[in-house]
């Protein structure tokens, strides 16, 4: 008996630098968040910033951000699960799954200033990618409208991340799908098409919502990859970037609000997550 | 004429020849099971047929029609596999109905077939469960209500009850007999299990190595074994070797009457085979009589009815069945003498190394 709560107490005893390392840097940054996103300069409460968001520029920032994360996270995840379907189905060899999935680990954890450099440096203006498709090629990609500095280049930078974490992701998901509900959605007369529809899709699907909410959250929040390509880029992070920082305007209360404002873009992708999830895996346990 | 054929077929992966030449006729709703050890290539063979595989060559054909290069979801097979193959999206109805759906059938025919069949397979009370919701039998249950809905040319089953305790093995074994007589489907069976292969067939095939050793019914199999091999698969049986010489079989120094070495050459090497239950035994008492052999017993294995016993004596080994009670007056360590029959022995001619039989299979492995 005492011996048991002794252990007890040890155990707790060795938790205790994981709950305070927590509480110092995600309750309370997160905290004061909150409570710094209502209040104004003369440290009084007041709802102006929150108002503030539902204007130029933030709001736009706000649909920028949204749009680069629903993109990315829907092009990504699509991509990815085929790309991931395809190297490990049956009759892939063996190595170019190992391969992939090396490679995947590596690259989903590749972003930041590192990444916008890369691709600075292979699809900026004097890339070497650019330029090899102007003199080799003689195909202008400046000129039909890509820049590298847009929305879209940005967005392409991140499926640089993004791709691999959805095969990541999804990989051990659709490891999953059993060899025999194939051969018995044959058996039965289906084609692999009608088993894609019926059973495979359906299967997945509880994974595939997971995985593309978690590619959502991974590109709203990134910053230092947009910012190392289009510091003026229009995301909300890189607002709250330049607002902490105060080169532009130091009003941290504002920036709060800001940061206020995307836990509340999560929370409501969230509430519409977690009902489809539901209803995705109502066959499941 | 035979309704299901298998001509010839081969099937090599790598150095491994799974299959190495299985011929096979079945009339129409008969019953056939390939019976054999694990890696013989039973799952091999019914791939073929259910064409998820192709052979390297021979043919598949049924009903006069050679399916050998038609594509599996164009075969009209039913298969029930060994576990987990229910779709997990679907509910029981909709696991059966999924072949009647992907044929377009109309969908109140559909409902009703549906129900008739869960009916059949008594699970009409769990329509509406999902796979993860069902016990291991109910699902093999709903997994051969699902291969049955389509009205499969053949049956096709591998190892359908192996995922299964004991108890339900039996019922289920038995059900699925009853089912497939009910409906006269020509019904391939695969099983490593001797007894669920001799209970519930017209025709039992046992593979080695990827050839098929013997076919024949189960009786037949089961009294007549043809090689070494069957004779020790099936059932539990004496193999001693002997040497044939005047008026018998030279075997410990005995000469045992066994009238089936009467027209054998004498010198020649021999496996007399003995089942358990035809050998008697009784205490020994001094002066040894005809066809007997003299030992200790070693160990007493309690089978219900009988019980076996383990005889060890001078160059001696032999397994005898005797009546449970009877058993009881001779426990371990009593010297008996155990009286062969010199009919009902057989004997078979020993040509090469006999092939060494494998343990039995974890219940997974595939
Ligand atoms: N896809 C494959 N690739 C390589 N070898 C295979 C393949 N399928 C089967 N084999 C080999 O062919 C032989 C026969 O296999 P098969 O699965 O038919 O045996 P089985 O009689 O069904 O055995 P079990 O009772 O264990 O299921 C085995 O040696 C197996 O290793
Ligand atoms: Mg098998």
């Amino acid at each position: 008996m005492r011996s048991g709560r002794r252990r007890l107490s040890f155990a707790w005893i060795a938790t205790l630098p994981f709950f305070a390392y927590t509480i110092l840097f995600l309750f309370l940054p997160a905290a004061s968040v909150l409570i710094g996103a209502f209040q104004n300069d003369k440290s009084g409460y007041s709802l102006s910033n929150i108002r503030t968001l539902f204007h130029h520029p933030y709001i736009d920032a706000y649909e920028g951000s949204i749009k680069l994360s629903l993109v990315t996270a829907a092009i990504g995840g699509i991509a990815g699960l085929f790309i991931a379907y395809a190297a490990l189905r049956e009759g892939t060899p063996k190595w170019i799954r190992s391969t992939l999935t090396t490679f995947s680990g590596v690259a989903a954890n590749f972003g930041g200033i590192p990444l916008a450099f890369a691709f600075i440096a292979s699809l900026g203006p004097l890339g070497v990618l650019t330029l090899f498709f102007k003199n080799q090629l003689h195909f202008d990609i400046t000129a039909h409208g890509f820049s590298l500095f847009s929305m879209t280049g940005i967005g392409l930078a991140y499926m640089y991340f993004q791709l691999p974490l959805m095969i990541l992701v999804i990989a051990p998901a659709i490891d999953g799908v059993r060899k025999e509900w194939r051969e018995a959605s044959a058996n039965l007369g289906a084609s692999q098409f009608q088993f894609w529809r019926y059973v495979g899709i359906p299967v997945l699907m509880p994974s595939i919502l997971g995985a593309i909410i978690l590619l959502f959250g991974n590109a709203f929040a990134a910053y230092a990859t947009a910012y190392g390509i289009n510091s003026g880029a229009n995301l909300i992070t890189i607002f709250i970037g330049a607002y902490y920082s105060g080169n532009v305007l130091n009003n941290p209360h504002l920036a709060q609000a800001m940061a206020f404002g995307m836990f509340v873009v999560l929370a409501v992708m969230m509430i519409v997550y977690i009902p489809l999830q539901r209803r995705a895996a109502r066959w499941a346990k | 004429m035979a309704y299901l054929e298998l001509q010839n077929l081969h099937r090599d992966f790598g150095t491994v020849k799974a299959l190495d030449g299985i011929e096979i006729e079945l009339g129409e709703g008969e019953f056939l099971s390939l019976l054999g050890p694990s890696g013989c290539g039973k799952t091999t063979a019914l791939r073929l047929v259910a064409g998820f595989d192709r052979p390297d060559a021979g043919a598949i054909v049924v009903d006069g029609k050679n399916l050998t290069n038609v594509a599996p979801n164009k075969r009209d097979m039913g298969m029930v596999f060994q576990a987990y193959s229910l779709f997990p999206n679907m509910t029981a109805r909709q696991n059966v109905e999924y072949g009647l759906r992907i044929r377009g059938k109309d969908r109140a025919d559909r409902r009703k077939r549906v129900s008739d069949l869960l009916e059949l397979v008594g699970l009409g009370h769990a329509a509406d469960r999902y796979p993860h919701q069902l016990s291991g039998g109910m699902q093999q249950r709903v997994a051969l209500a699902r291969a049955l809905a389509i009205e499969p040319r053949v049956l096709l089953l591998d190892e359908p009850l192996s995922a299964l305790d004991a108890k339900v093995r039996v019922q289920l074994r038995e059900e699925i007999r009853r089912i497939q007589l009910d409906l006269g489907i020509t019904t391939l069976y695969v099983t490593h299990d001797q007894e669920e292969a001799l209970s519930v067939s017209d025709h039992v095939a046992v593979m080695y190595g990827g050839r098929i050793e013997q076919m024949g019914s189960p009786a037949e199999m089961y009294s007549a074994p043809a090689t070494p091999f069957v004779a020790e698969f099936i059932g539990t049986m004496n193999r001693l070797e002997g040497t044939v010489v005047d008026g018998g079989v030279e075997h410990a120094g005995t000469t045992l009457r066994i009238e089936a070495a009467q027209e054998r050459p004498r010198g020649e090497r021999v496996l007399v085979l003995v089942r358990p239950e035809t050998v008697e035994v009784g205490p020994a008492n001094g002066g040894s009589g005809v066809n007997t052999l003299v030992g200790n017993v070693v160990t007493q294995t309690f089978l219900g009815p009988v019980t076996r016993l383990k005889i060890l004596g001078e160059g001696v080994d032999v397994i005898a069945d005797v009546p449970t009670q009877k058993a009881l007056s001779l426990p371990v360590g009593t010297r008996v003498a155990a009286v062969l029959p010199a009919e009902g022995a057989r004997l078979l001619v020993l040509k090469e190394d006999l092939p060494q039989i494998p343990e039995e299979p974890a219940s997974a492995s595939r």
